[in-house]
């Protein structure tokens, strides 16, 4: 009986092993088997005044979000409209609430009036059909509100998707302490950079510039920085995915650099020793988003004080500042929403009116250029950047982040693939080049079997 | 012990150098075994490690987390202050989550219990037509992990509105073949159908049988079903993940995931302290239940193993 018992058990254990192994990609094919739907309907246009009378309706909606911000803009925007019930969710952060939203949207039921989606997700709901054009509610005409690149960002297919809540204007975040102990100097170009990184390295081998394992957020900031476009996608299923990108190459020539050589810490992001590495200066660097303050202040309390932002390095001496984009999030208005008139409503109130400054005041990079621009935003001297008015750089970076940058409408797939191809190039220190083209033609397979119709140069 | 047994043996071969010869395997023999103890020590490290890493950890602060040594204490002890800071997270998020949990694994596992008992008993005790498909049905059913009926549970509860309510948990949480298979072998051998019989003839109802007399004869049997299903269902992730999406339904499990996927975000604020603080409290109920039961567990798992 004993011996019985414990071989079920153990057969179980291995059973749901295996059983879960199945069922994640069983569920990953469910996530977007659903991309096949209908485009866009070319809705008519709801007028201010349709929205500003239901807003004084009796009603409630549903917003699905995780920003931590998003509480008190809730309950501001209750103060404001008093009538309408707002019952904010949060479904999971990230990957966790897509995979969530595609069952509710799968299931056709439980689906949010809003949902945060991040700009790199946005793309998958938006081609589906599963989001309303913002146009339908005059929201279109806020572009004039933020910068170009943020609103390509939102803008898929000719269509306003989203409204832009975060960016992740990329900077560079430096460890000052290391950099003076060392004599490094500050890196303007990524030659400069990567002879930063020798420098450091050879002083003292526990010390790196940076850390990197293979993180597909930091790939495609830094095709971006480069000038690349590698992905582009025409109407709602044609897309095409260029592997002989200049920007690709550029950015993977000079990494194979930094890896071959051991430059860079094998460390990975969010990972114990990488928060240990930030506290103690092993990583002397982060090139990230602009949203990286508040993770360093709650996470590194121990190098309060040690730590600056610089531009992001430029790929040739005296070009004019360039960067790109690392995260940041948009709220769309669900196409199954059945108060969609409040829910725009409340969109354009939570990114483009109130929320956007409640958002910046309680540590959120904000997109509304009239907020970013604001004195109050720029002139915060945070204690834990030595009094730095880190503000002001990371809000010039805002400004010049290249425009035109598009995501692979399948990307959170493919990036939850990167470790199985780029991340094992880290590891062995074989060609990234190659690595890229491998990953892309997996994330090509996958999505020719979701209904789009792809093609790899 | 040993020793003074053996001793009239080795006294008469003295003379003669011992014979190499082996001698015959007697279970009361305590032999000490180097091997043994190494792998079992190893095996003891490799279970309680976690949990001593555990508590070190839990008593650190968000900023000394990363900045002591792991293994051990270093810094302010904040074990105390983790706790009340747990507790209180978010509007009492933890508590919230901790009562769900309950609510689960009382009417979750305790009514898989109910429901394994009676059919265990049922199939053990009663004759009729189908019971050789009844056994293949529950043997196969035992093999299939819950894991993977998850998704599909998820959409056809979707299709009756079950979804994002506590039913979504507990439903599935009801139906335990595993638990329903041990009733039945252990209702087989630890009921005596003569006493159900004579319960009859003196003019039980079957209700009261199973009420007055099935059910004591049965309890160590129920109380490792219980375990069984206690753990499962406080340990229950996968289910909820994706059943539930609104935090207020949440059990701790998908709660805490929650809060470290928080601390893992672009602009989100660490709370790492928080998430191993409420690991620990996560673990010490079900850590009590089962000390406090061990030894109906013990008698349970052996029960039917030697026939009597």
């Amino acid at each position: 009986m004993t011996a019985t018992t414990r071989t079920a058990r153990t057969w179980r254990r291995g059973a749901a092993v295996l059983a879960a192994g199945a069922l994640a990609a069983a569920s990953l094919s469910a996530c977007s088997s659903s991309s096949s739907g209908s485009g866009s309907s070319s809705g008519s246009t709801a007028s201010a005044s349709d929205i500003a009378a239901a807003l004084q309706k009796k009603s409630s909606i549903t917003v699905w979000a995780w920003a931590p911000q998003t509480k008190d803009i809730v309950a501001a925007f209750k103060k404001k409209y008093p009538n309408v019930t707002v019952n904010l969710v949060n479904a999971g952060t990230a990957t966790t609430e897509y995979t969530k939203l595609q069952n509710a949207i799968k299931s056709g039921s439980g689906v949010p009036d809003v949902s945060q989606i991040e700009y790199y997700a946005l793309p998958q709901f938006a081609l589906a059909g599963s989001l309303d054009n913002l146009d339908d509610y005059g929201l279109g005409s806020l572009k004039s509100d933020y910068s170009s690149a943020v609103w390509d960002s939102v803008n898929v297919n000719g269509q306003r998707e989203g409204l832009p809540q975060d960016t992740g204007p990329v900077a560079m975040f430096y460890n000052e302490k290391i950099f003076k102990q060392y004599g490094l100097t500050l890196p303007t170009t990524w030659d400069e950079y990567v002879a930063d990184a020798v420098k450091l390295h050879a002083a003292n081998p526990n010390e790196y510039i940076t850390n990197d394992t293979g993180d597909p957020g930091f790939l495609s900031s830094m095709i971006w920085d480069a000038g690349g476009k590698p992905f582009q996608t025409s109407g709602t299923t044609n897309v095409s995915i260029n592997t002989q990108d200049a920007g690709t190459k550029k950015f993977a020539d000079t990494w194979n650099k930094m890896i071959s050589k051991g430059l860079v810490d094998p460390v990975t992001s969010w990972s114990n020793q990488w928060y240990t590495g930030l506290g103690n200066g092993a990583i002397a660097s982060l090139v990230i988003g602009a949203w990286m303050p508040g993770n360093l202040e709650t996470g590194v309390a121990a190098a309060s004080g040690d730590w600056r932002v610089a531009p992001m390095p430029t790929w040739t001496s005296g070009a004019p500042a360039a960067t790109s984009e690392n995260g940041g999030s948009s709220y769309a208005v669900m196409k199954a929403s059945k108060n969609a008139l409040v829910a725009a409503a409340f969109d354009q109130f939570m990114n483009a009116g109130e929320g956007e400054t409640i958002f910046a005041n309680e540590g959120g990079f904000p997109s509304l250029n009239s907020v970013l621009n604001s004195s109050s935003f720029l002139d915060q001297a945070p204690a834990y950047f030595g009094g730095q008015k880190i503000n002001q750089v990371l809000s010039a970076a805002a400004g010049s982040v290249i425009p035109g940058w598009s995501f692979m409408p399948f990307q959170v797939y493919a990036d939850s693939i990167f470790p199985d191809t780029v991340g094992k190039a880290y590891s062995a220190k074989t060609d990234l080049n190659a690595a890229i083209k491998a990953w892309v033609q997996a994330s090509a397979t996958y999505g020719q079997q979701q209904g789009f119709n792809v093609t790899v140069k | 012990m040993v020793m003074t047994e053996h001793a009239p043996a080795t006294s008469k071969r003295a003379a003669r150098p011992a014979p190499r010869t082996r001698k015959a395997w007697n279970p009361n023999k305590k032999r000490k075994s180097w091997t043994l103890t190494a792998v079992m020590t190893l095996g003891l490290i490799y279970s309680l490690l976690p949990l001593f890493w555990l508590l070190v950890n839990a008593s650190k602060t968000q900023a000394n987390l990363f900045s002591t040594n792991g293994m051990w204490f270093g810094g302010h002890f904040a074990l105390f202050d983790n706790i009340r800071q747990t507790l209180t997270y978010n509007g009492d998020e933890f508590l919230h989550w901790f009562g769900n949990t309950l609510l689960y694994v009382v009417v979750g596992a305790g009514g898989a219990t109910f429901l394994a008992t009676l059919g265990g008993y049922g199939l053990a005790k009663f004759d009729f037509p189908g019971k050789r498909g009844v056994l293949a049905v529950v043997l196969g059913a035992v093999a299939v992990p819950s894991t993977a009926l998850a998704v599909p549970t998820f959409l056809m509860f979707s299709k009756v509105g079950l979804v994002n309510t506590p039913w979504a948990i507990i439903i599935p949480s009801l139906i335990n073949p595993f638990g329903l298979y041990l009733m039945w072998i252990f209702a087989r051998d630890a009921i005596p159908t003569e006493l159900l019989e004579a319960a009859r003839v003196d003019g039980a109802r079957e209700w009261r049988i199973f009420f007055s007399i099935t059910l004591r004869l049965l309890r160590p049997g129920m109380i490792t079903v219980l375990l069984f299903a206690v753990v499962a269902t406080w340990n229950n992730y996968f289910l909820p993940l994706i059943m539930l999406n609104q935090p207020k339904w949440y059990p701790l499990t998908v709660g805490l995931y929650q809060w470290n996927a928080q601390s893992q975000t672009a602009g989100g604020t660490a709370i790492f302290n928080l998430v191993l603080t409420g690991s620990l409290l996560t673990i010490v109920p079900i850590m009590i239940a089962f000390l406090v039961m061990q030894r109906y567990w013990q008698s349970g798992l052996t029960a039917g193993s030697v026939k009597q």
